[in-house]
């Protein structure tokens, strides 16, 4: 189906190809909290101009299919990540029984902790 | 037959097919899947009303939406008008949202329970669908000069399309003014006029695009008459 495309007067044709920084939008990570879930989890990632088009992007890009109740849209830039080659060193071995407290009890009175 | 489902099913049916032709055409991923999105929403609208419109007379949602002519059809003038570019899809789009938040709220307090119902799930969808397109007018308008001459360009093509929108519903007309100026008014847009006002869209008499448009949807359903999907 075709049909025509109005014409501006004075527009500058954008060879967008050849300037990917220009014609870029920021990135950003998307988290969604499910109606039947405790926690938002991140579900992807997307470019959007700003943070209002992002939140509406996000919510038709990631809730199509499964119905959400929450979305945090964060700047990519905004995310400090620990590096995974040094996960060995910067993550704790579990082998360390003196840090749990296996030997308390919890009275039933308290319940679930 | 139901006129008012038959009416309000017409314009959902073929707005859904406009946005259908943006599919794969999208400006970017996420602007492709919102406007299918939008486009699947209209198309449930219009699928409860279609049914609901041919209810008593034993007919079929499908052989309303595939085998009737333009002059059969009953939507309004808007809903027809062509994509044009993504500012001109916008423009039809914001102006109609508009609309049909004033609509369904007002139709969900109507006698006939079947279009109260499915107005009262519409009204949600509607609020979503103002809020993505205003705030693309929002960003075109006020946007770089480029994108503010494609915003008014679009405008101005469906603003000769407003009044038939409110010819059964003449209340509706202040308070979607002010919904249209507030936001406008924060596109640094100024609002169109056009004195040539066009009608006859609920009489079957119809712009020279949903021939068109109708032979493209219906070309398949019609090519293979009476088969099951």
């Amino acid at each position: 189906m075709t049909y025509s495309v109005p014409k501006v007067a004075g527009e500058v044709e954008v060879d967008v190809g050849r300037d990917q920084n220009r014609a870029q939008w920021p990135l950003w990570e998307v988290f969604i909290r499910q109606k039947r879930g405790l926690s938002h989890v991140h579900v992807g990632s997307l470019h959007a101009p700003d943070s209002e088009t992002a939140l509406l992007s996000a919510r038709d890009v990631y809730t199509r299919r499964v119905e959400g109740i929450s979305i945090w849209v964060v700047a990519s830039t905004d995310i400090t990540a620990s590096d995974p080659d040094d996960a060995d060193a910067f993550f704790e071995s579990i082998e360390k029984p003196y840090r749990h407290a296996t030997h308390y009890e919890i009275p039933d009175e308290v319940g679930q902790m | 037959m139901s006129t008012e489902a038959l009416n309000h099913g017409d314009d959902n049916l073929v707005i859904a097919q406009r946005l259908a032709e943006w599919v794969s055409r999208g400006p970017d991923l996420e602007t492709d899947i919102a406007l299918g999105n939008i486009a699947l929403d209209h198309l449930g609208v219009a699928r409860a009303l279609l049914s609901h419109a041919s209810e008593n007379d034993g007919g079929h949602e499908d052989d309303l939406a595939m085998l009737r002519s333009e002059r059969e059809f009953t939507n309004l003038l808007l809903c027809e008008q062509p994509n044009g570019d993504f500012a001109q899809t916008i423009a039809r789009q914001f102006l109609f949202d508009a609309y049909q938040l004033g609509l369904w709220d007002s139709l969900s307090k109507d006698t006939d329970v079947t279009i109260a119902g499915v107005a009262a799930k519409a009204l949600l969808e509607a609020r979503y669908h103002f809020r993505f397109s205003s705030s693309w007018v929002i960003r075109l308008g006020d946007g770089t000069a480029v994108s503010r001459r494609r915003m008014e360009a679009g405008l101005s093509q469906v603003w000769r399309f407003v009044d038939e929108l409110f010819e059964q519903y003449p209340d509706l007309r202040p308070a979607w003014d002010r919904r249209v100026d507030d936001v406008l008014t924060e596109a640094t847009l100024i609002r169109p006029t056009d004195p040539f006002q066009r009608r006859g869209g609920r009489d079957g008499f119809h712009t020279e695009h949903l021939g068109h448009l109708l032979a493209e949807m219906q070309s398949t359903a019609r090519a293979h008459p009476g088969v099951s999907w």
